[in-house]
Order: structure tokens, then sequence, then C-alpha cells
């Protein structure tokens, strides 16, 4: 598969007239193509003088960073301790159990893309499972099910107002 | 650049005049308040609002009142919260349907909508004044006070109730000598966990000559279960900037960064505006006020690293390099970003400054303890009836927190602990609830201030388990540089996996505690020193329960899936076929049709979805 680089020389030049931290400039890649695809972090270590190591090296040290791509849909579950104790694991368990992949994974069909988070700082609504960026609190495994084929269903498997 | 209409606030005289023009403006309008931070929007609280903005348009008073949309206002089991000014009158979750009707009868008529109103689930009495709250009548909120009167996207709010006055009083007479003096004055110590005083981290950086300095602000709040820094960068983020433009004067620092987490969208987003809104106004940029003060401040994204949380950590991460720690000292104040001194104090800490410059700094040190003034901001989670934010003077008892402002635990379940201080901190067993909570107190029974979280634990929660969970997050987290984090937090992972698993031993108690020990000695930051209190704190509290685990082969919280079993109590069973569904391997039947449902133990994996799923408390564990 081939990838658009286009954007890559554009970030770059931003980056060369002083934008930023390489940190910054991954996040803006990773912003641009959903993730961090191997062609594109070679052609940037090209582009802006790094070596591709220390690119690497970024990407795998920050959890935020991903080198595989998404799925259509992220099912992101809280597991800070407050939704751990509120049954977080068994949400989680759950989730892995349906989708059939371990968290940090993409289902086969690359509907979902399962991920953990450690705390998202809602508390008070844990279990906390986010669905394309909208929270839902006090989630229990039965109430997620509905959730994700709802999502799948809607025409060209997007949720609505997207 | 200004955009048309709005006023540069070039010196203390014309900010002085904009907020009595704000004030006059606003005396004696009604005003409708709705929070809407993370949580209130999570809860509906958008649908809430474009009710409310309908409902005052049809009532035709869309002109005569002032709708506000506020940050989080604490009281988080309740968000969205809808307040009514000046009455007071509140409503906690109101349906975007009963918006009209509320605006009407309550905002317009004055009266109290009983059924709608907020009930003390310990006395069953309704609760119509905001201010008579029992969650907030025990606390004194200094810091997040603010965040009920304020629009964190409107500078105006925050000018309105006084903003940016500390700093004008400063630039207007104060040397920055004297602003060190009062700072240290006060008592202030950092609320990011480590507890130095700030004061004295300031007069350090000022200290070193001359040259390019910088101020951050460390909002990369990443103990799970605590999220003060979120309320307030999300609720009152011009709070924490004037901290850091008087913090920026004292040590006489130029350009800023607040290095905030990813993983909270609204305060990224709101802090950008703060910033843009301050940069419009003179509030930040070149002569503030008129003064030699400049400063400039960036806004830093994590990606995502707990140890980014470690100062030095940080510091690499803003410059862009892998975020791991380095040897201490130099300290940042001496050494810091881009080699240069730099004070880097957390959310909360900053948000203290301009209060203390204000009051006075012998107000500040009139409140708390001996060695730990102000107030501290505790995020009160888990088991308990009022999840929330708290705010109380250092010193209160846990007691007072967690039974009289948290309301106990919730379905009648028993007290077992508070975990504090998050993966550094430990727990605080039910014989300590009388502890005065400080700095001080904290580290002496082996838990710690940290950031503030105060996870609840009842009789259901398995002390094991959680410290298991500690040791799976800082195994994620660990860095990585040093092997006895690196290896030892791995090994003790291991170790309490196989406790929880039932193939524990004895002699893995021992092994646990030396795995610790060796940790703490062996690594370079916090993050590895303190990596063992989970698992020394648990033990030196809980060992029982650690030992029926490995003796008995039970888990008495039944939480540990290899040593409970499950069971359906007829009784209670409503067939209602919800446990069915989520059941992963057909091990239920009955459960619908009117038969009680009934788990058939060799199919059964003890996953727990039917006990978490059970809506009538049918599913028992043993």
């Amino acid at each position: 598969m081939s990838v658009d680089l286009e954007p890559v020389t554009r970030l770059s030049q931003q980056h060369r007239s002083g934008g930023g931290s390489l940190v910054m400039l991954l996040q803006e890649v990773q912003a641009q193509y959903g993730y961090l695809p191997a062609e594109v972090l070679k052609a940037l270590s090209r582009e802006i003088d790094v070596p591709l190591a220390r690119l690497y090296g970024l990407a795998t040290f920050y959890r935020s960073f991903s080198l595989t791509p998404r799925g259509r849909h992220e099912v992101t579950v809280c597991t800070g301790t407050a939704c751990h104790v509120r049954g977080a694991a068994t949400l989680l368990e759950h989730l892995q159990r349906k989708l059939k992949v371990a968290a940090g994974g993409t289902t086969a069909d690359g509907e979902f893309t399962l991920v953990t988070v450690n705390c998202l700082g809602a508390c008070a609504m844990g279990p906390i499972l986010v669905l394309d960026g909208v929270y839902h609190g006090k989630m229990t495994a039965d109430k997620v099910d509905p959730m994700l084929g709802a999502v799948t269903r809607q025409p060209g498997g997007k949720l609505d107002g997207e | 650049m200004i955009a048309p209409g709005v006023k540069l606030l070039d010196s203390v005289a014309r900010l002085e005049a904009r907020r009595d023009e704000l004030v006059s403006a606003r005396a004696g309008r009604p005003c409708v308040i709705v929070s809407a931070s993370t949580c209130g929007t999570a809860n509906g609280a958008e649908e809430l609002i474009r009710a409310l903005q309908d409902g005052l348009k049809q009532l035709g008073l869309a002109d005569r009142v002032d709708l506000r949309v506020t940050g989080c206002l604490g009281f988080c089991e309740q968000e969205p919260l809808l307040i009514f000014r000046p009455s007071n009158m509140f409503y906690p979750r109101p349906a975007p349907g009963q918006a009209r009707r509320l605006l009407e009868e309550s905002l317009l008529g004055g009266k109290v909508v009983e059924e709608m109103c907020y009930r003390d689930p310990r006395t069953g009495q309704s609760v119509w004044r905001i201010d008579r709250l029992p969650f907030y009548g025990r606390q004194q909120r200094l810091v997040l006070g603010a965040n009920m009167e304020v629009d964190p996207c409107s500078i105006d709010d925050y000018l309105a109730i006084g903003g940016y006055g500390a700093l004008a009083m400063v630039l207007a007479g104060a040397t920055p000598e004297r602003v060190i003096q009062q700072v240290e004055a006060s008592g202030l110590r950092g609320r990011g966990g480590g507890g130095f005083p700030t004061g004295r981290k300031w007069r350090i950086c000022r200290s070193k000559a001359g040259g390019k300095k910088y101020i951050i602000c460390n909002a990369d709040e990443g103990d799970p279960g605590a999220y003060m820094d979120r309320s307030i960068l999300e609720g009152n983020p011009h709070s924490v900037l004037e901290g850091m433009l008087i913090g920026a004067y004292a040590i006489g620092a130029d350009e800023g960064y607040v290095y905030v987490r990813a993983e909270y969208p609204l305060a990224v987003r709101n802090i950008h505006l703060a910033i843009d809104q301050a940069t419009e106004r003179g509030l930040l940029g070149d002569g503030i006020f008129g003064s030699k003060l400049n400063l400039r401040v960036h806004v830093s994204r994590g990606a995502g690293a707990f140890v980014c949380g470690e100062e030095t950590a940080l510091i690499a991460s803003v410059e862009g390099r892998l975020g791991t720690p380095s040897p201490r000292p130099p300290y940042p104040a001496e050494r810091g970003l881009w080699g240069k001194p730099t004070v880097i104090n957390n959310v909360e800490t900053w948000a203290n400054v301009p209060l203390i410059i204000a009051r006075g700094a012998e107000w500040f040190a009139g409140i708390g303890t001996e060695n730990s003034k102000g107030t501290k901001v505790f995020s009160l989670v888990g088991k308990i009836n009022n999840t929330g934010l708290v705010e109380v003077p250092m010193g209160t008892r846990l007691r007072e927190i967690v039974f009289d402002i948290g309301g106990g635990m919730p379905e009648g379940r028993h007290f077992k602990a508070v975990q504090t201080g998050g993966p550094s901190g430990g727990v605080i067993p039910e014989s300590l609830l009388d502890l005065p909570i400080d700095f001080d107190a904290l580290t002496e029974v082996g838990a710690m201030m940290g950031s503030g979280g105060m996870i609840v634990m009842d009789d259901r929660t398995c002390i094991v388990d959680v410290a298991r969970y500690f040791m799976n997050f800082l195994r994620e987290e660990s860095c990585g540089k040093c092997t006895p984090c690196r290896e030892g937090i791995k090994n003790m992972l291991a170790v309490l996996t196989r406790i929880c698993e039932g193939k524990g031993g004895v002699e893995d108690i021992t092994r646990l505690e030396r795995l610790a020990r060796g940790v703490k000695a062996g690594s370079l930051c916090g993050l590895g020193t303190t990596a063992p209190n989970p698992v020394l704190s648990t033990l030196r509290y809980f060992k029982d329960e650690y030992m029926a685990h490995v003796v008995d082969k039970r888990c008495p919280a039944g939480v540990c899936t290899a040593l409970i079993s499950l069971s359906i109590d007829e009784g209670k069973c409503k067939a209602c076929g919800r446990c069915l569904k989520v059941c992963p391997t057909a091990a239920i039947t009955g459960g619908e049709k009117k038969v009680p449902a009934k788990i058939l133990p060799d199919k059964c994996i003890h996953c727990r979805a039917c006990f978490e799923t059970c809506p009538f408390d049918a599913v028992t564990i043993t």
C-alpha cells in the first residue's frame, strides 16, 4: 500500500522552520495519518535528517503513538484505579472475548481498535468506556454490546453526525 | 494582534476599570449556571444547555438572564448541576425536557420543584440550596470555589471575580524578592506529590545569575484516580496562568510551558483558549501592565507516558526526547529546560499562588497544620457515595472526608481502606480513619499525599488485586532505564499474579518484601523508589488477606477469579435474562420466562460478568 507523502514534506518544512519538538511533530503526523506508517517515518527521517531509530524510539516509548493502522472505530476502556475497583477488568475481558483482540489490537475486519487508558479523570462515572470519542459512564458488559452493534450498523459504519 | 472590540489591559488602572465595568453590568442580573466539564458533558450537559437556551428564548429571557457554562463543580456523581442565581436553587442532573419547566417555576416563579431536588442519601431530606449542600458545607473551596463563578472560555468572567488582581498588586509595588518571601512565609508546598516548599524552589531559581529562565506548569496528572488538575485547568485556566505570571516575575523567567496530558482534551482546549485571550488583552506578551515583565506561554501536549510527570522526564519530553528521568542534582531550578534554570510546579500549586498574594501569606499559613499549610484538593473515588473533588484544610481527618463529605459506602458495604498517592502511595486501613491528613502524617503511615487521589475500597475490593493492579500499571510505565525498577517490578507483578491465581505460597510474601527493598534502593527517580509502596503498605496492614490467598486459597473479597465460585440466589432472581446475554460460555440456564437462572459450575469461568450485570444482586460469590 502506498502512502501519500505530501503531508510529510509540509510538516517537515514547518518543523525545520522552528515549529516545536520531535514529539509534537510525530503527534501532527499521527493526526494526519491516523497512525505512523513505516514509509512515512522513513520519509520523515530523510526530510528532517534525524535517524530513523530515534523516531522509532519515540514512537514506541510514548503510548499514544501507533505503528499499525487503527480500526474504523476506537473503543477505549479506562483502567484507572477507580474504574478498576468498579469492574473495568471484567468489562475489558468481555470486550477482548467479544472482539477477539487483545487490548491494543485491531479486529480482523478493521472495524474496531480496542485500547486501554490509565485514567481519564472522570472517576465518578467509572467504569468508563469511550467509543469514538464519546464518553459513556457506568458501563457494563450488557450495555456495551448494543452500542458496538449500533456503531457497525450505521451506514458506512460511521456514527451519527460524523 | 487585537480582535475588534477587545480592550487592551495594559495598565493596572485599565484592569480595574474593566473589572468595575463588568461587575456593574452584571449586578442584579439573574444567572443560570450549568456545569459541563468532562463528567458533565458525558452525562448530557450539552443537550441540557441547548434546552436551556431554547427555554430562555421562548420565555423572552435571553437578554435579561445570563447563561454560564462552567467547568467541574466537584460534585461529580450528580453532574451536570443546574444552579439559579441569585436564589442559589439547584437541581442535580435535570433532564433536558425539564429545562423549560425549571426556568419557569424556579427561576421566574421562585418555587422549588421538590421532586427534582437533590436528596441526601443518608437523611432522605431534600436540599434545594447549593450553599446548604452537606457535600460542600464541610469543605473550604479556596482553589475550586471559583469554578462555579467562571466560564473557563471567558476571560471576562475571571476578571469579574478579581482575576489578575494579584498580578496587578505584585507589579504595582512588590519586588521579586518580596514575592518570594511571601510564598515562603505562606508555607506552600508542591501539590504534585513531592511536597517540596514552593518558595524555596523559586529562591534557588532566582539566585541563578541572569539570562534565560523558564517556568513550567506540570499538568501531566498521571496518577490514576486523581483529576483535580484536570478540573482546575478545565474549569479555571486563568488562575493557573496568573500564578505562572507571578512566578515568572519572581524568578525572572520570560517563557513558560504548560505540559498537559493528551488524555485531557477539554483541558488542552481550555488552556489554549485562555492563553489566546490573555495574550489578546496584553496579559501575556511583552511589558505586561506597562512593567518590564514579559512572558510567553506555550502548550506542550503529553504523548501518554506516566513517567513524564517526573520533572526531569517532563523536561526531556518538552525538548522532544524520550521521557526518561535524569539524576538530580542538578535540580531543574538550577539547570532545567534547554539547560536553563527552570521552575516546575503543578497545576494546583500554581492556582494557589494568586490566592496567597491577594489574601496574604499569613492568612494562608493560618490554614492547615504545622508543616502543611493551606487546603488540599482530593479526588474521592471508588466505592463511595459522593464521588467528587473535595477541598479541605490540611489536617482534616480521613473519617470526615470519607463519611461526612463522601457520604460513606454505597449499598451498605463495609469500609476497608483508602488508597492515597497513586502508584507511589499506600493504603490506609480502617484503624487509621482518624488520621489528620497532611504531608507528614501520610508518609508516616506508609502512604503518601501524591497528587491527592483517594481511592476508597470496601469489603468487595481485593487488596492483593489492588497491589497487583499497581504493579501492572508500573510495569507498563517504568521507562526501563534502571534495571531494578524495570525487572523488579516485573517480578513483583509475577509473584502477585501467582498469588491471585491461587498458585502462591507463603514464601512468596518474603520474596515480595525482598524485591521491594531492591527496587526501592536501586532506582533513580521517584517512580522506581516509590514503586514498591503499594505492595509494602498492603502487606503491612492486610497480611491476613494475603495469607487467605496463599494458605486457604481463598479471596475474601470475591475478586480473584481463580479463587471464587458463583451461584444465583433463586429468591432474588427475577429471570430478566440479562446475565444470559453477558455470559461468554453459556454457563447459565433458565434466567428467562419466569424460571430463575442457574449457573453450571463446570462451564463457568468465574469472569464475574453476570455479577457485575445483575440489577438485583442475585449473583453471589463465595
